[in-house]
């Protein structure tokens, strides 16, 4: 089990309830479409993705980056047991939507990239630390039923 | 992976003429991150004094990443052989396990991104990866 430090979870829960999801959300999922661009293959439904600008013009990618983000808030109720929690998104992931797990990874350095920018000199290194490390548990959560 | 497109290289050496003049700071605080982030990566400087954020041997040593960052951008038409001579350095001195690289560059992202909200942009930033790529590909050159 994940063990959290009082500190931890306070950095955890100050990032996401001073977060605009409606901003953050959008610009991460963008980001990860446009530095890895393979990504785009799980989004042949959205529309044009032709470019950077169709990308961020794009407001199916807007909407599913606000979805995507909404899905941690499900990690931030249930720290003590995000393995669990995850075990139904984990499967749908795997068995509906085929993501490549190492796709999580991706995804979770362009928010945390997203969210340096946006919280600037207040992103420290022990934010940083805490931040990443609550990334890493989500994204191993998400891929433990694949099989 | 690939290499690098002439616009990659364009917009690296434009992003770097922008942001040059604060390489130290960027240096300084991209290893200061990754000592606290990664901490294994301490495991390299086990002969300094002090590893806290901003000491001084982490930005004289921060410094010291960056002028190779810099010289990196001047060779960008062949890193490999313009980066020969620090490959060996890091492959038979320092040896310096190539995965490293990589979290180095994630943590240099970081830090353009909060020192550069509005110049990292996606395209800028999908340039940077790629040449902090190829710069570790060309240090990890020498290793075996």
């Amino acid at each position: 089990m994940v063990e959290w430090t009082d500190q931890e979870r306070a950095i955890i829960n100050g990032i996401f309830s001073n977060l605009d999801y409606d901003d953050i959300g959008p610009k991460a999922l963008c980001r990860c479409l446009i530095v890895y661009p393979w990504t785009q293959r799980y989004f042949g439904a959205f529309g044009s993705l032709h470019n950077a600008e169709a990308i961020k013009n794009n407001q199916r990618i807007a909407d599913h980056g606000i979805t995507v983000l909404h899905g941690m808030d499900r990690a931030l109720k249930n720290m003590d047991n995000i393995k669990a929690t995850y075990a139904e998104l984990s499967v749908l992931h795997s068995e509906k939507l085929h993501v490549d797990p190492d796709n999580f990874k991706l995804l979770s350095d362009c928010l945390t990239i997203v969210v340096a920018a946006k919280m600037g000199a207040a992103f420290t290194a022990d934010v940083q630390a805490a931040f990443q490390k609550f990334l890493t548990v989500v994204v191993s959560a998400l891929g433990r039923q694949y099989h | 992976m690939t290499s690098l497109s002439a616009k990659d290289k364009a917009t690296v050496q434009a992003f770097w003429s922008k942001v040059s003049g604060k390489a130290g700071d960027i240096g300084t605080d991209a290893l200061s991150r990754m000592l606290v982030v990664y901490p294994q990566t301490k495991t390299y400087f086990s002969h300094w004094k002090d590893l806290s954020p901003g000491s001084a041997p982490v930005r004289k040593h921060g410094a010291t990443v960056m002028s190779g960052v810099a010289e990196a951008v001047g060779k960008i038409d062949d890193l490999t052989s313009g980066l020969l001579n620090l490959s060996e350095l890091h492959a038979f001195t320092l040896r310096v396990d190539p995965a490293n690289f990589k979290i180095l560059a994630h943590n240099i992202l970081v830090v353009l991104a909060i020192m550069f909200p509005n110049d990292f942009t996606p395209e800028v930033h999908v340039c940077m990866d790629k040449f902090l790529a190829a710069l570790a590909r060309a240090l990890s050159e020498k290793y075996r």
